[in-house]
């Protein structure tokens, strides 16, 4: 009894002492509240959770590390504010967040202004094309999850695609990525169909796209339409295979379509969803298991691949520092960009100077759904 | 002797202003400052809407999303400056403003209050949907306005957040200084004849319908100028700007602060402004507390927080 309360006190005490340490300060604003909180809560609770592990594992090159996590809500207003206030006040050595692309535009002047390096969680390739040297990401793009669907088609067999794409921000896009790509990649579009995200009925859609000649279909959309247009494909009877999404990589997404309608759609999605599926010579295993078992006993909820950009951004930028063996922002950010086979949850990031995304299309897994299961499809 | 209201604040903000910044430990409180100033500069707006007028409007941010807007799509398209694309923005709020106005001011209490609540989410969505034009909810950025560098080039050499403290002070204090000539002229007496009674305004020969127009007018114009500021400032815009909760937002500084005082209003935009800065900790909470200090100021300061409190020391004065 007494020895638990000494070590108790004792935890209390070194907690209350650490800020008076030189302490590394590493902030993040992201959309914990909000239209964006499915995306920003997961991400907070993530960089809360591995602060704390690498704290009590000693912290970096010995030094313990002071988070500060603000709540912009998704507005790129607040958002530039508290980006000002973790200049400024806070004197953060590096920032990961900005949960989606407005807010994280908004805030790369300040950081450029000031010098800080900033990896964003957001999916825009606008963040990192053209490339400011203070600014890197961790998310894959739209566009590669458009360029690993198209691949998977042309490695089937199929060139002439008809799209159909939800009308919010997601599916908006999405479209215009696949379209831009569409001729790189060796496939033609061949129907342009979109629906409101609230719609219950897609078959007028569907319809036009049988009779356009596709030979695949790719739905670019999250939430429930594309359950909805997976319904529908089935009910329509349509040969041409349906392809959905990285946005609907969730459990849920089988739910609302059902098992029966969900069968034989393909997905690009993260390892993370797959962690136990990953063959044992993958080196993503290991660190997909680890997280998504961590994360799911420290909160009790689902793992997403949201929550894995910012456990990716937190490692790369940990990484950085002990390369860097010093915590002058400048520093910190050359040690960013000289990242090479960092194996995260999206995938092996290799940063390079033309490079702050530094993932490849084997970031993506080509998913199948077999029997309400998702199945890595052999490629 | 008296002095005149509009001296008297003039006299109290000018210091303030000018003063403040002696306080500040550090360049994140002049953003903090521009922002007050900002959402200073709409609820004076309101107040000529409000206080002086007595309409209400929950669709003002629209107006801010036009002048926004404005900035960021001009310069692009039709290479007009970023500043005059700011007067522009207001000449076309004004234009909207006043086509807008006249069906909707013929509305009355909640009716108004949805009808403008309507037009606000309409601009919102036109500014989320038009993905061509607006870049859509992932928003655009806005061309450097060069403000900064014209200042440098006379010898005023500011940090960004300095500057534009400075920067939204004095449109701010030109903005106050046109409402209070305003409270004070024909027209301001006209729109508190209309305040009072409209029934009795209209006996007396006022008319009615002209004037709650032009403090429609008015006020979107201040509303799209405080718009225009954000962008100019933030160098970025997405349709938040324009979202209905910033509209709440000024009609609820501005009822906090004292709808019949521009002071005031500017004083509920302080409190509202810094409030979430000072909150960061309890972020979970920062709703829950806003809505309490509302409701409390609501029933024990009906008037707003500055003017119930200037009347009790005055009461203890006297």
């Amino acid at each position: 009894m007494t020895i638990r309360t000494l070590m108790t006190t004792a935890a209390a005490l070194s907690a209350l002492a650490a800020p008076a340490m030189a302490d590394i300060n590493i902030g993040a604003s992201l959309a914990e509240t909000g239209p964006a909180a499915f995306l920003g809560d997961p991400e907070a609770k993530t960089l809360r959770m591995e602060v704390d592990k690498i704290n009590a594992a000693g912290g970096i090159n010995g030094e313990q590390i002071n988070l500060i996590i603000y709540d912009d809500g998704g507005d790129a207003n607040k958002a530039k504010t508290f980006a000002t206030r973790l200049v400024e006040d806070d004197e953060v050595v590096a920032v990961i967040g900005g949960t989606t692309t407005g807010p994280t535009m908004a805030m790369i002047p300040v950081f450029e202004d000031a010098e800080i390096p900033f990896i964003s969680l957001a999916g825009a390739v606008e963040i990192i094309e053209p490339v400011n040297p203070w600014v890197f990401k961790t998310p894959h793009t739209d566009r590669m999850a458009c360029e690993k669907i198209f691949a998977d088609m042309k490695a089937q067999g199929f060139s002439k695609v008809g799209m159909i794409s939800g009308s919010d921000g997601f599916g908006k896009s999405m479209q215009a990525q696949c379209k831009g790509v569409a001729e790189a990649a060796g496939v033609e579009i061949v129907a342009d169909e979109v629906y409101g995200p609230q719609d219950a009925d897609m078959t007028p859609q569907l319809t036009n796209i049988k009779g356009s000649g596709a030979e695949a279909i790719l739905n670019s959309g999250m939430g429930q339409g594309p359950a909805v247009v997976t319904r529908n494909h089935t009910q329509l009877a349509i040969d041409a295979p349906l392809y959905q999404s990285h946005g609907v990589a969730s459990k849920q997404f089988i739910e609302l379509a059902g098992t029966e309608a969900a069968e034989g759609v393909r997905l690009p999605a993260a390892a993370l969803l797959v962690a136990d599926q990953l063959a044992d010579d993958n080196p993503q295993k290991p660190v997909v298991q680890g997280y998504r078992d961590e994360y799911e006993a420290e909160t009790g909820e689902d793992v997403s691949t949201f929550g894995g950009h910012a456990y990716d951004a937190l490692y790369i930028l940990k990484a950085a520092i002990e390369k860097a063996g010093s915590t002058e922002p400048a520093a910190i950010r050359d040690a960013l960009e000289q990242t090479t086979g960092f194996v995260g949850t999206a995938g092996e990031v290799n940063y390079t100077p033309e490079d702050h995304l530094g993932l490849t299309l084997d970031a993506f897994e080509m998913l199948e759904i077999k029997d309400g299961e998702w199945t890595i499809v052999a490629e | 002797m008296r002095l005149s209201h509009k001296t008297a604040t003039l006299l109290v903000l000018i210091p303030l202003i000018v003063l403040a910044p002696i306080f500040f430990p550090s360049n994140f409180y002049y953003r903090v400052g521009s922002l007050i100033f900002i959402n200073g500069l709409a609820v004076t707006g309101m107040v000529i809407l409000i206080g002086y007028a007595g309409q209400i409007s929950l669709g003002h941010a629209g107006f801010a999303g036009i002048g926004a807007y404005s900035c960021a799509l001009m310069p692009v398209h039709w290479g007009i400056p970023p500043v005059a694309a700011a007067v522009l923005g207001a000449v076309i709020s004004a234009l909207l403003a006043w086509l807008v106005g006249r069906p909707i001011l013929r509305l009355k209490g909640y009716y108004l209050a949805v009808a403008t609540l309507g037009f606000g989410i309409l601009v919102y969505m036109v500014l989320t949907n038009e993905t061509w034009l607006t870049g859509g909810p992932d928003g655009m950025s806005v061309n450097d306005s060069g403000l900064r560098d014209m200042a440098e080039a006379v010898g005023i050499d500011l940090k960004n957040s300095q500057f534009w403290y400075w920067m939204c002070a004095i449109v701010l204090v030109i903005g106050v200084w046109l409402a209070m000539n305003l409270q004070d002229s024909p027209t301001g007496r006209a729109l508190r004849a209309v305040h009072g009674s409209e029934v009795a305004a209209r006996t007396v020969g006022v008319d009615v319908a002209r004037y709650k127009l032009q403090a429609f007018v008015i006020s979107a114009v201040y509303a799209s100028v405080a718009g225009s500021m954000v962008a100019l400032q933030n160098e970025f815009v997405t349709p938040d700007v324009a979202g209905y909760m910033h509209s709440i937002e000024w009609v609820t500084m501005t009822v906090l602060g004292g709808a019949g005082s521009v002071l005031g209003a500017i004083f509920g935009a302080a409190i509202l402004t810094t409030l979430p800065q000072v909150l960061t900790a309890f972020a979970e909470y920062e709703q829950l507390l806003l809505g309490l200090i509302m409701m409390l100021v609501m029933i024990f300061m009906r008037d707003g927080l500055l003017p119930s409190i200037m009347r009790r020391i005055r009461g203890k004065d006297e």
